[in-house]
């Protein structure tokens, strides 16, 4: 475990971070809260390399499978939102009715 | 030194997540960056599937099948007034992932010092966010009461119990063998992000989802200390980032620290502030005069705020600003930061309701037009207008920043009672002369209106 390359690698990622989320419009706000949401389900990562070794006890099996689960449910959901969101954000109607 | 083909997968993972943030700063370009975020999982995923530690996949395909078919449906039939309960639901699935995974961890290997010390962290954070977001879920879905509920000594107690079980935590890193104060270290984080959210009140809920955004990220933060890997720190460290610069821009837009919003139990220092004064004379219109007066102007600035989210008065608003931008009246919407339940929440509702987003205005753009405007419609919106912000020093709301309706010409307020604000402040604003009161519920007030101008001022 290289613990110095891992707290380099989390400011630098924190910070740039922080640059990118403070560009964002405050009119996507809630999209960016759901993406956001969406990309810390990479714990499904963690998730699978548990439930997937080799000499797993049952308990992390168990504790694997339902981390699987939540995981991917609000990896699913997160993205497929966020998407819906993003579509209903439209400039100015093309025709005036 | 080489690298192998997940790990090559996982820094292009990385990077996809960096455009995806990048993508979303404004809307022409946040599809794609949601569609680079997605390819982005889908990378991480099949190359930790190609890892060769991983060797049993019939848990994993169940676990993606199960997650899938779960969250699928919910993306697809999910209301978009309900966007702040899914979010804190959400969060709670990650969040319970993140701690589930800690949990194995810990019952798999004990490890010692530093591995430990990060899987402490993301267990700690994991549960407290898992509780603290089902219970936010309950207050926005109003199956809890959503004002701040406080009792004596309730920091003094939530920090001790915090601080116990931090000391377990430590406890823990160096003597990981000892597995019977494991599941009480559980119980005390569990229960800490309960009583964390107990005293929060709905108005401060866009501050505190987006914490609780920080914190479920930080969690998967930390378990890429323990886990060593690279991807989880970064994913982790921009959503935790993320969270909390939106929560700062939160407490931020209400003048308020944070600790005040944590520890703070807003909507109880107002008891004795509100009582005891008289009621004072109103002026009321119709539906009928209202329309009238809206027909007539030439610049309309339309405020809304949680009540109009309650009401689900979106729709016809759209309608409402249809009918007036047919006859020349220029409407707007002006935004508050900390209008609604979660940041960005009325955005979201107008979007859904197709209110062109050029139409949507943040507060410090509108306010300098405000006095040039003949009239300000306010739609379940209060503390956000509330004068006594900017003259009242004692104000519980006092220094929060807010728009200025009180210097447009003609002041409307749709309300449907005198009944006061969520924070249980008077607002001088109802008793100016210049202010009209609209009683009645927001949409089908507002309809009324629409079919008023409709029909008898075209």
């Amino acid at each position: 475990m290289n613990l110095e390359f891992g707290l380099y690698v989390f400011m630098l990622a924190a910070f740039l971070g922080f640059q990118l989320i403070r560009k964002v419009s405050p009119l996507l706000h809630t999209p960016l809260m759901s993406l956001t949401n969406a990309i810390a389900s990479i714990s499904v990562v963690g998730a699978i390399l548990i439930s997937g070794e080799k000499d797993a006890s049952m308990l992390s099996r168990i504790l694997g499978f339902v981390a699987v689960v939540s995981a991917t449910t609000n990896l699913v959901s997160g993205y497929l939102i966020t998407d819906r969101m993003l579509k209903m954000f439209k400039k100015r109607e093309p025709a005036q009715k | 030194m080489t690298l192998a083909l997940y790990q090559l997968l996982y820094i292009i993972a990385a990077g996809s997540f960096i455009l995806a943030l990048m993508w979303m700063s404004s809307p022409a370009t946040s599809r794609r960056g949601v569609l680079i975020g997605e390819l982005g999982m889908l990378l991480a995923v099949v190359g930790t599937l190609m890892r060769h530690e991983v060797v049993n996949y019939e848990w994993i395909a169940a676990g993606l099948i199960v997650g899938s078919a779960i969250g699928v449906p919910i993306a697809i039939l999910m209301p978009m007034t309900q966007v702040p309960q899914r979010t804190a639901i959400s969060q709670a699935c990650g969040a319970l992932a993140s701690a589930l995974i800690g949990t194995a961890e810990y019952y798999a290997k004990q490890p010692h010092g530093f591995t430990m010390a990060a899987l402490g962290l993301e267990m700690l954070l994991g549960f407290l966010t898992t509780t603290a977001s089902v219970m936010a879920f309950g207050k926005l879905n109003e199956m809890l009461p959503s004002r701040p509920i406080t009792f004596k000594g309730q920091n003094i107690a939530n920090l001790s119990l915090l601080g116990v079980a931090v000391i377990i935590a430590g406890y823990l890193v160096v003597h990981p063998e000892a597995t019977y104060l494991f599941p009480i270290f559980v119980v005390l984080a569990a229960t800490f992000g309960i009583l964390l959210i107990i005293p929060i009140g709905g108005a401060d809920m866009p501050t505190v989802i987006a914490l609780l955004n920080s914190y479920a990220g930080l969690s998967a933060c930390s378990m890429g200390f323990a886990l060593d890997n690279k991807l989880l720190i970064i994913a982790g460290a921009l959503d935790g980032s993320s969270g909390f610069i939106l929560s700062i821009i939160m407490c931020r837009a209400m003048n308020r620290s944070f600790t005040n919003v944590l520890f703070g139990g807003f909507g109880q220092l107002q008891t004795s502030a509100a009582g005891g004064k008289e009621a004072r004379p109103v002026r009321s219109a119709s539906p009928e005069e209202a329309a009238g007066i809206l027909a007539d102007a030439r610049s309309v600035v339309v405020i809304p705020g949680y009540g109009m989210a309650v009401a689900q008065a979106q729709h016809k608003i759209r309608e409402l600003h249809d009918v007036l931008t047919k006859r020349g009246v220029e409407v707007r919407f002006a935004i508050h930061p900390v209008a609604g339940r979660m940041p960005g929440h009325m955005n979201v509702l107008l979007a859904e309701a197709d209110v062109p987003y050029d139409k949507l205005v943040e507060m410090e753009d509108i306010n300098s037009d405000m006095g040039m405007t003949d009239v300000a419609l306010i739609v379940g919106a209060n503390d956000i207008v509330n004068p006594a912000a900017l003259n009242d020093p004692s104000s519980p709301i006092a220094g929060m920043p807010i728009l200025d309706a009180y210097k447009s010409r003609t002041i409307m307020i749709i309300k449907r009672g005198m009944s006061a604000g969520f924070a249980g402040i008077d607002n001088e604003l109802y008793y100016m002369d210049k202010t009209l009161m609209l009683f009645g519920d927001a949409k089908s007030f507002v309809a009324s209106l629409v079919k008023e101008i409709g029909s008898n001022h075209d």
